[in-house]
This record gives structure tokens, sequence and C-alpha cells, in this order.
């Protein structure tokens, strides 16, 4: 690195640019002449009989099985599966891909709070009028939320992350402490685990914004509001306050191990009890089951702790969403597996491989929710999965560039966690960061 | 050039006939020249004519690409978290340069004094860091870094001590610089140990005959011998530590909250073309980086050859 020539780095930065430029300059017109004519289900299913190649993004293991499937029903179609990256690495692709006009999947996985980066730039299509409106009772309230806007169903939800609390039972009892039920008693249980052994942190966090805004979500907190290109950004808000409060505390009595989440040091401090419990969405016991296998039987599934004593608040975190580009080739193609995938059978083969459902009716089945987890301790853990989705806060929204947002959480939120800064003085800079990004992109904020 | 005029001497040819041959060998002297330009044109200037073509646009996600002439320069120019990340590197290079340049000079003169057993092995172990990746370098040391199961945790375990975290905000740019020192101690090394190689052994042989001791020799011959190589690393050390992207880039996936995106100007060009979509301000800021790194290093490069 430090032989090379500053000019050197220069033309780098600059090729970058160009693809990345040469690619918007081309995109505006792909994307104006992408929406000829309107499909309905009709030509759907012409499609479906004509066969052709359909292209998919995405990282979900349990779709491989789906495809194999689809290909089975439909023989003249041929899916290809591609995995181009998990999260952000998959959207800035798939954002250059959208741009240039060429190269993008004709389905993608989306997840729900970066779906709004897509539907506001118009590089997804609208899946109403291919039929998907039909299923619009069939998917839960929260997905359900995330995917359309009016009229406009931009994706077809894939699979949610209703929250819950995952607690190492095996500590818990060691030091009999009582598993928390609202979040002032998860304070006393942190206080108490660190007290009776040092070494013990009831979690881990060193700043995640999915998960802050999960909590926030689930104290009712509403900071972002967005009706088309006006944004309100706002953490000051009652929930906002009522989490800063709480979370405030566990920084400043230093209660919560700073351990980066998906690390080694963290796959080891669930196993090894350090780690005491985790509040996240329902599709990590496969992650468990994986990536923790030696504490199996060690943990335990409880209902979120609560703001309000007797509350049964909850809030979603993850979860994605298949969505069709516009400049997809073959778009009747494109929603046939993504409806085939979402709902239906497919949707029932990917919950048979551990996918947590977005479908009421897999929710609500009789064999989804007597699953036995061995993981634990033969706990029937979907009960208590299908609860929270049903309690999950509907009016929640996320910002049209949250993905965005998110990348520079660690930058001022993230300061709260390593100085005296106050986790509401992160919030504020935060929103303030988030507010100029909003103003330079052409969003009317906070007006 | 040189052809043109050997051919005219031989056979002086009327004025006319002259002018039309010049057209000619002028043309092919561009013949010569001619790859060469092609290839610089393509992979240099154009590159570098991009980004400042990009500078001059604005792309929003309402509203589509837009003329803004030098707004974005403005900005640039007044953005807090732009002269952050350039002070922040300018705080490195005038600490870690100097004690990078400065052990670097001594092992060189260890070696090259001929006092030193084992002197190939140990000039080699020095140099080896330099061949070790620097994204690898940084996953190394990151490990050895952590307060949790790292080396630096495993220390405080066994002797119940707690050193401070240094990957913590105050900590973490010393930490890098530790790092980028570890790693390239070796390579300057070797390019002053390669100036003092080149010295004239006669110039010894007279030193030792005026009955000049080691340091004096030092003092007197070598250290002015190797002028030249002490300002080119110092060019190479400054460019580089304004370039600095690939060590703290691997420490912020290990300490997010004291290495932000902004931390260095490189690491702020890359969030915002990358995270934020921001294509044509990252350019500019590019541009702007490139401009100042350039002129620091040439008034570097004019103070020391004008002492020389």
């Amino acid at each position: 690195m430090r032989t090379h020539s500053s000019l050197r780095l220069l033309g780098a930065v600059a090729v970058a640019s160009t693809i990345a430029l040469t690619a918007t300059a081309c995109g505006s017109d792909a994307a104006d002449g992408g929406s000829a004519g309107t499909s309905g289900p009709k030509e759907v299913a012409a499609a479906l009989e004509k066969g052709g190649k359909v292209t998919v993004w995405a990282w979900e293991p349990t779709l491989k099985k789906v495809a194999e499937d689809f290909e089975q029903k439909y023989p003249k179609v041929d899916v290809e599966l591609v995995n181009a990256g998990t999260g952000d690495k998959q959207y800035t692709a798939l954002q250059n891909a959208i741009a240039a006009g060429s190269g993008a999947p004709d389905v993608a996985q989306v997840e729900y709070y970066a779906l709004g980066q897509f539907t506001i730039g118009k590089s997804v299509e609208d899946l109403a009028p291919y039929g998907a409106t039909k299923h619009a009772t069939s998917f839960t309230s929260g997905p359900w939320n995330a995917v359309h806007q009016d009229d406009a169903i931009y994706a077809l939800p894939m699979d949610s992350g209703p929250m819950a609390f995952f607690y190492n039972k095996k500590v818990f009892d060691k030091h009999h402490i009582k598993v928390p039920t609202t979040w002032d008693e998860y304070v006393e249980a942190a206080r108490a685990l660190h007290k009776a052994d040092p070494k013990v942190f009831i979690a881990n966090d060193t700043g995640d914004a999915g998960a802050t805004t999960s909590l926030i979500w689930q104290a009712g907190g509403h900071p972002y509001k967005t009706d088309g290109t006006d944004v309100k950004i706002d953490f000051t808000d009652d929930g906002s306050k009522t989490y800063a409060a709480t979370w405030q505390k566990l920084l400043d009595e230093k209660l919560l191990s700073p351990v980066n989440p998906w690390s080694d040091a963290w796959y080891k401090g669930l196993a090894d009890g350090s780690i005491a419990t985790l509040t996240t969405g329902a599709w990590m016991p496969a992650n468990f089951a994986s990536g923790v296998a030696s504490a199996s039987g060690d943990w335990r599934v409880a209902p979120l702790p609560q703001w309000k004593k007797g509350g049964k608040a909850s809030a979603e975190n993850g979860g994605s969403s298949l969505a069709v580009p516009k400049v997809a080739k073959n778009k009747e193609l494109a929603y046939a597996f993504a409806e085939f995938a979402t709902t239906g059978t497919g949707a029932s083969s990917r919950v048979a491989q551990g996918a947590f459902p977005a479908t009421r009716a897999d929710l609500e089945s009789k064999a989804f929710l007597d699953t036995e987890f061995p993981y634990f301790g033969g706990q029937k853990a979907n009960q208590i999965f299908a609860e929270s989705a049903a309690n999950v806060g509907s009016d929640w929204q996320y910002l049209p560039y949250q993905v965005y947002a998110n990348s520079i959480f660690n930058d001022t939120v993230g300061k709260a966690y390593v100085s005296p800064t106050k986790l509401s003085e992160g919030l504020k800079a935060w929103q303030d960061a988030s507010v100029k990004y909003g103003k330079d992109q052409g969003f009317t904020v906070n007006k | 050039m040189t052809l043109l005029s050997t051919r005219a001497t031989a056979a002086p040819p009327p004025r006319a006939r002259a002018r039309l041959r010049f057209r000619k060998e002028a043309f092919v002297g561009w013949g010569f020249v001619g790859p060469f330009v092609a290839v610089f044109a393509l992979v240099f200037l154009a590159p570098i004519g991009y980004a400042i073509y990009l500078s001059l646009f604005q792309n929003r996600l309402i509203g589509g690409t837009s003329f803004v002439g030098l707004d974005n320069y403005g900005e640039a120019l007044t953005d807090p978290r732009f002269w952050d990340g350039l002070t922040r590197v300018g705080m490195f290079l005038l600490v870690q340069v100097p004690v990078m340049l400065g052990i670097a000079l001594l092992v060189a003169l260890a070696i090259d004094s001929g006092r030193l057993y084992g002197k190939t092995f140990f000039r080699v172990s020095v140099f080896l860091p330099y061949a070790v990746p620097a994204v690898v370098a940084s996953l190394i040391w990151g490990f050895m870094y952590g307060t949790q199961f790292g080396l630096v945790g495993n220390i405080n375990e066994a002797l119940g001590v707690t050193l401070p975290n240094p990957l913590s905000p105050s900590l973490a740019l010393a930490s890098i610089g530790n790092i980028v020192t570890w790693e390239f101690v070796g390579y300057n090394m070797l390019i002053f140990y390669s100036a003092l190689k080149v010295v004239p052994s006669s110039l010894y042989e007279a030193a030792a005959i005026d009955g000049a001791g080691e340091w004096r020799v030092v003092w007197s011959i070598k250290l002015p011998a190797i002028r030249s190589a002490v300002v080119i690393a110092t060019i190479f050390s400054i460019i580089g530590s304004f370039q600095l992207f690939n060590e703290p880039s691997i420490l912020q996936k290990l300490a997010p909250n004291a290495i932000t995106s902004d931390f260095t100007p490189n690491l702020y060009t890359y969030s915002l073309s990358f995270a934020g979509q921001q294509h044509n301000y990252a350019a500019t800021v590019a541009i702007v980086m490139g401009v100042i790194t350039a002129i620091i290093a040439y008034a570097v490069q004019l103070r020391g050859m004008r002492k020389g």
C-alpha cells in the first residue's frame, strides 16, 4: 500500500466510480422503457407454459430445494440460483446492476429494511397487477406492511423475524436468577449475573442499528415516518426515549460484553455461557444449532421482556422478501417463481427446512406449532415465535435509505458505547446525519 | 529529434523537401511514443479526467443527475468529516513516519556496520513482515489486540492486570501506527541499506587514516551519502500515510465504534461511494486528497533536494 502513488489511488477510485456512474447514465432509459404494457395472471401462466430462464439472487439457503421443486413442476423453466453476497454486498451489486440496466437478476432477495431504497428509486416492479393482491391476507401483518404501499406491492414476504428472548438456562439456574419479563428486570438480571460472575454478561452489544431500531419499535417508538419523498426523523419520541434510558443504564454500568456479533468470540461466548442471553429474530435457532452446537440443551426461548409490565408488544428483526427488479428480462416468470417460493407448498417446504414463515397458514399449522426443538431441550419454541409474530407493532416504518443510515450508526450512536457520550446524544447525532443525507439526496426531511 | 538532425547533416536538402521530411519524421517519432502515450492516456489520464468530470455532477435518489459545477469542491473543503480524517492521517504522519524511518535507519546502520553476527538472518527477518499482505498483517494484529480472546486478553488474565484496550477510540490510531511500523520498517531498512552499500570503500579507508571513529563515520560519511534515499523513503511514507486504508478498514470490523467510516480520507471516500452511492462526491474527495498529497510530497522533495 505504501509504495503506491497517490495518483494510482485516484485512478482506482475513478475507475470504480466510472463503472458505477456509466451504469447510472444508461440506467435511466432502461428503467423508463421497462414498464411496457401490464402483465396479468394470464401472462404469467402463459410464460410458465412457454418456459425460459429465471435468475435469482439470494443467500437464503432454503431456496435451493424450492428451485428444484419449481423446475420439476414447470419443466420448461430453468432456475439459476446465485449467491451474490449477503445483505449490503448484494444490495451494492444489485443497485449497480439495476442502474446499468443489464446483469440484474429476475428475482432478488431484499431484507425488509432495505426494500425502501429500491422502491423509492422505482427500481422494483409493482407486483399487484401480476396477481399479488390475492395474497394480501395470506401473510402475517408485520412482513406484509413492509412490502406494500397503498395499492402497490413491491415484493413478496419470504420469511420474518418476530423477536424472542433466547437465554442460557444453565447460567440462569446456576446463579439462581429469574428470567426477566420486563426490561427493568433485565437490567436487574444483568447486574446480578455480572456480580455473581464478573466474566458473565447478560448480552453482547457493540452498537447494532438493526437491534436498536427493533427495540425502539417494540417500545412503541416511530422515529421514522415516510410518505413518498417526505421523510420525518425523530429520535426524541417516547419509544426512543424509553429505550435510551434503559440501555444507558446497561452502558453506564458496563453490563454489556463488547463482543461483535457473528465473530468467533461471539460464538465462543454463546457456547461457554459468558454471553447469557440474546434478543433477536426467530430465524436464530438454525444458527444456534450450527454455530453453537456444543451448548445444545443449555438454551431456552422466552417471550421478549416488556417495556410495560404485563404487555405483549413485539417487533421484527431481520427477515427478507423476494422482489422483481424493473429491469428483469422475464418478469412474468420472475413473479411466478417469487409467488411459488413465498406461498403454498414452496413456503411450507422452506419452513420444513428451518426458515421462519411469513405465511399465516404455516404459522398456524399444528405441525409447525408443535415442533419440538432438541437444541432448546425439546421446547416448542415456535409457539413463542408465533405469538410474538401476532403482536408485532404494525405501523413501523424504515427510512427509504436505511441501508446508508445503518452504515453510519456506529459513527454516531457507537460513540455512546466507547466514550462518555450519552445514548440519547448519539441517537440525535444519527438523526442529524440521516437528515443531512436525506436532504442531499433530494428528500424533503423534517419539514 | 536526434534522428532528424543526424540525417539533416548527412545531406542538406532544399527547404521545401526538408519541411516535408520534417513532417514525415515527426510522425515517425509519434510512432515510437504512440504505444506509450495510448496506454498512458487510457490507464492514467482518462481515469483522472473522468474523476474530474464526475466531480462536477450530483446524482440524487430523488431528482437524478444534474450538473453542479464546483459545488462538490465547496462542500468537500468545508466537510468536517473529511477534515477530521485528514487531521487524523496528518497526526499519524507526524508521529509514525519519524519513528518508522528512525528504526529503519538504525537497523540499516547496524547491519551495515559489519559488527553484527547473523547479518543475513537479521536482514531477512526484519524485511519479512513486508512480505505479509497488509490485510493479513492487520488481521494478525487485530487478533493480538483483542481484550476478550486475544493476546491482550490473555496477558490480562495471566497477570491479573487490566491493560488499556488497544482498539479504544483514544488508542486505535497508535495501534494502527504500530502495525504500519511493523510492516514497513524492513522495506525502508532495505532502501537505506542498499544506499549504504554503494558508498565507496575508499571513503571509509580515508576516514580510518584520519582517525575517525565509528560514530564520526556514520555522521560525516554514511548519513550524507544516503540523504537522497532518506528523502525518497520519506516521500513514500507521506503518500502511504495519506492513503491509510487497509489497516483501519480491517480493524473496523473489530472496533466499529472506535474506527468510524470517516476515520481516514480514503476510508471516507470508500464509504461515500459504496454505502452512500455518492460517487460524484467520492470522486471530489479523492481529487482533493490527491492534490493535497501531491503538494505535500512535492514540498518535501523540494526541501530535501535543496539541502542536498
